[in-house]
């Protein structure tokens, strides 16, 4: 029976559509999985040498210990996001001569081997290999290895448990941050409790099987659940959330653009993808703090103008390469219906700029690193909002890939083309570059004025080029309708 | 009110529609049938504009599609479920498509009024968003928002088509009424032979892309269509 299931699986791997995608963007894909594997490896690898620097009187593996529960609370709540049990696609084997028991099964084990999992292993086993080298015992190395797996599985297991209820990731929120709080007010060491605990897992070989019985027991109450819940009306059935509404009133100041701005916001509020993309670019304006702090890049001039493009540009990239995908799903009805195309763009570009303008007021407190930062990303902001946008729209016209909006938006590669690679050149590659070329060559005022003048240019002649945007628009028309109604591209 | 005139669509070196002359009056109730491949939804969507003719043109209202976009005003159709936009709830789709057709919200709340039977308490006030509604109830409010800012021209492609007894009634007593004073052209596609006979003045049979049929509607048409379709 697994042999049967294992070659559906294999078959719905290599047929898939992302299989199907032009040469150029497999390769890419390929690169980036690769890329992130070996950064997991090494990661993982310099753990080790890391943890020492950071405590060099402790064992590393204490060291790491006492973060272990932060870790698996942090897996808890990633999941929680991020990871569905995978039932959907087993509603055709439901009317087959397969028993219920061997689907739960199926479908647990299939999740037993998820790329989440995988990733935990990534990082762990090259860990312990090192310490391997460092003379640690290999019999208690190999156990904590596994009781890592168990761990690991058990996540996996109890995140299906109560990924059922949204109480239970309030409570592990809380969780998460009181401890952090008792930990860092230092009124309870969550570090100092539960680091011996997961030391012990490591110090003590035999204790290997509590992580892996949790692993089981998990695991067999999931299947308990579920067993019981392989129909149609339960387990399998796509849950539909209540529609709250409320009339975005304040968009009537837009005029004629207020219907399309209700439409955005409502996109972007209502779908997963569109919406984990406000939170991504949120957190992004963190992104520079990596820099900023770190004296190798101080007066590194190019690096700063990047983080400016970047930051206040995060939302415009992630959100406006994929425009008009966005609304592939009823895009024949937009061509169809009465809609001024140009209203419809103008609207989308608004949106970009409001968040433009906020990612910039987002990175003034950056400016403690000195006032220069706070000028390039001024005149970045500008760049974006005269520059970019238009640019991003006008790459846009390219787009010919059909979005699915329900669609989990982790490592979802949907409506990615070779068209999407090309617009990071211009974007982030031109600004950066004539940057650095004046910063170089003149000064750095000169990289600032140059930036702030060429934005205020787009500005003033944005009325030409969404003109001219819409008629690329118009021209594509065709090629977009055709592309966005291919389901599986 | 819709000229078609030697239109052809060609995909590789296969004729996918040639329709060498329709003229369609103002407010006639026109009927597509045939079989599946046989172009109607190809000609709805070159109608349209959402596909780009081999060669030919359509004319609606004086304004050739391809070319100027100025019949989108008084013309609106519903294809399929690409017509929807599936995270909005109903009302907020109607009162989209009101807005794009220069009509207020309580436009639309007059005209959504008159279809309360035909939504049959499935529709509005739901709290539900489009995408989690059935095929069935999908299908109705797109219907009914065609119905939106007095369109001289609608396209409806198998409307009938997951509708239940009840609305297919409905909709058959709509579409006939829509058409009474000659001032709204429909455009309906079927595969139900009864129900196009029953609402449409014209019926006309496409076959491969050509037209094999074009009859005017009378108590023998649904016995001739049969013969067609059996043969």
């Amino acid at each position: 029976m697994f042999k049967i299931f294992i070659t559906l699986q294999w078959k719905s791997f290599f047929r898939s559509s992302s299989m199907g995608k032009g040469l150029l963007l497999k390769s890419l894909m390929a690169f980036f999985a690769i890329y992130m594997l070996a950064l997991l490896v090494f990661s993982g690898g310099t753990l080790y040498f890391v943890l020492k620097k950071i405590s060099p009187d402790a064992s590393p593996m204490w060291t790491l210990s006492q973060y272990l529960v932060y870790w698996v609370l942090a897996e808890v709540l990633f999941r929680y996001f991020m990871q569905k049990l995978p039932v959907m696609d087993i509603k055709p084997l439901l009317l087959q001569r397969i028993k219920k028991s061997s689907i739960a099964h199926y479908i647990l084990a299939r999740s037993g081997v998820s790329a989440y999992n995988l990733m935990a292993l990534f990082f762990f086993v090259p860990f312990g290999i090192v310490l391997l080298y460092q003379g640690y015992p290999p019999l208690n190395i190999i156990t904590w290895l596994f009781s890592i797996l168990g761990i690991v599985l058990s996540v996996n297991y109890i995140n299906f448990l109560i990924n059922k209820s949204e109480k239970a990731l309030i409570v592990i929120g809380s969780i998460i941050v009181l401890f952090f709080a008792l930990d860092y007010f230092g009124l309870l060491m969550a570090r100092d409790f539960f680091g011996p605990i997961f030391n012990g897992l490591f110090a003590y070989p035999g204790t290997v099987f509590i992580p892996l019985l949790l692993a089981l027991s998990a695991y067999f109450i999931n299947f308990k659940f579920l067993r019981n819940r392989i129909s149609l009306d339960e387990s399998l059935k796509a849950k539909s959330t209540e529609a709250k509404t409320s009339d975005l009133a304040w968009t009537r100041k837009f005029g004629d653009m207020a219907p399309f701005l209700q439409l955005d916001l409502r996109l972007i509020w209502r779908n997963k993808r569109t919406k984990s993309q406000v939170f991504i670019s949120l957190l992004f304006v963190f992104y520079g703090l990596i820099f900023y702090t770190q004296e190798i890049y101080a007066q590194m001039y190019p690096m700063y103008a990047f983080l400016g493009i970047f930051m206040t540009g995060i939302f415009l990239t992630n959100f406006g390469q994929f425009i008009p995908a966005w609304d592939s799903a009823y895009y024949n009805m937009m061509m169809a219906q009465n809609i001024p195309l140009r209203k419809y763009l103008e609207s989308k570009a608004l949106l970009i700029s409001v968040s433009v303008v906020v990612m910039f007021f987002l990175t003034i407190p950056y400016s403690y690193f000195g006032w220069d930062v706070l000028a390039i990303n001024f005149a970045t902001a500008l760049y974006n909002l005269g520059v970019n946008i238009p640019v991003i729209l006008f790459f846009g016209s390219l787009n010919k890939k059909r979005i699915e909006l329900d669609k989990s938006p982790f490592g979802n590669m949907q409506g990615t083309s070779a068209t999407q690679f090309l617009i990071i050149l211009p974007v982030l590659g031109a600004p950066i570059l004539l940057f650095t070329g004046l910063y170089f060559l003149v000064s750095l005022e000169a990289g600032v004025i140059a930036l702030s003048l060429l934005g205020l240019l787009g500005l003033l002649f944005r009325d030409k080029l969404t003109a001219l945007i819409t008629e690329q628009y118009r021209i594509k028309k065709y090629g977009m309708i055709a592309g966005f109604k291919e389901k599986n591209s | 009110m819709i000229t078609v005139d030697k239109l052809t669509k060609v995909y590789g070196n296969q004729t996918v529609l040639n329709l060498d002359h329709i003229e369609i009056p103002k407010g006639q109730s026109f009927g597509l049938v045939g079989n599946n491949g046989a172009g109607k939804t190809t000609f709805f969507s070159l109608l349209l504009d959402l596909i780009r003719s081999t060669s030919g043109k359509i004319i609606n209202n004086g304004v050739q599609v391809n070319t100027s976009e100025a019949w989108k005003p008084f013309t609106s159709a519903f294809i399929d479920e690409s017509f929807l936009i599936g995270y909005l709830t109903p009302e907020e789709y109607f009162y989209f498509i009101g807005e794009l057709r220069g009509r207020n919200k309580a436009d639309v709340d007059a005209l959504l009024s008159r279809f309360e039977d035909f939504f049959h308490g499935e529709i509005l006030g739901q709290k539900k968003f489009l995408r989690d509604l059935s095929k069935g109830n999908q299908k109705k409010a797109g219907i009914v928002a065609t119905f939106i800012g007095n369109p001289k021209v609608v396209v409806l492609d198998e409307p009938f088509a997951n509708l239940d007894p009840t609305t297919q009634i409905r909709l058959k007593a709509i579409i006939k009424e829509l058409t009474q004073n000659k001032e709204v052209a429909v455009l309906v596609s079927s595969h139900d032979l009864m129900h196009v006979t029953e609402v449409c003045k014209r019926i006309v049979v496409l076959n491969k892309g050509e037209i094999v049929k074009d009859i005017q509607t009378s108590v023998e048409t649904l016995k001739e269509l049969e013969t067609f379709f059996t043969g």
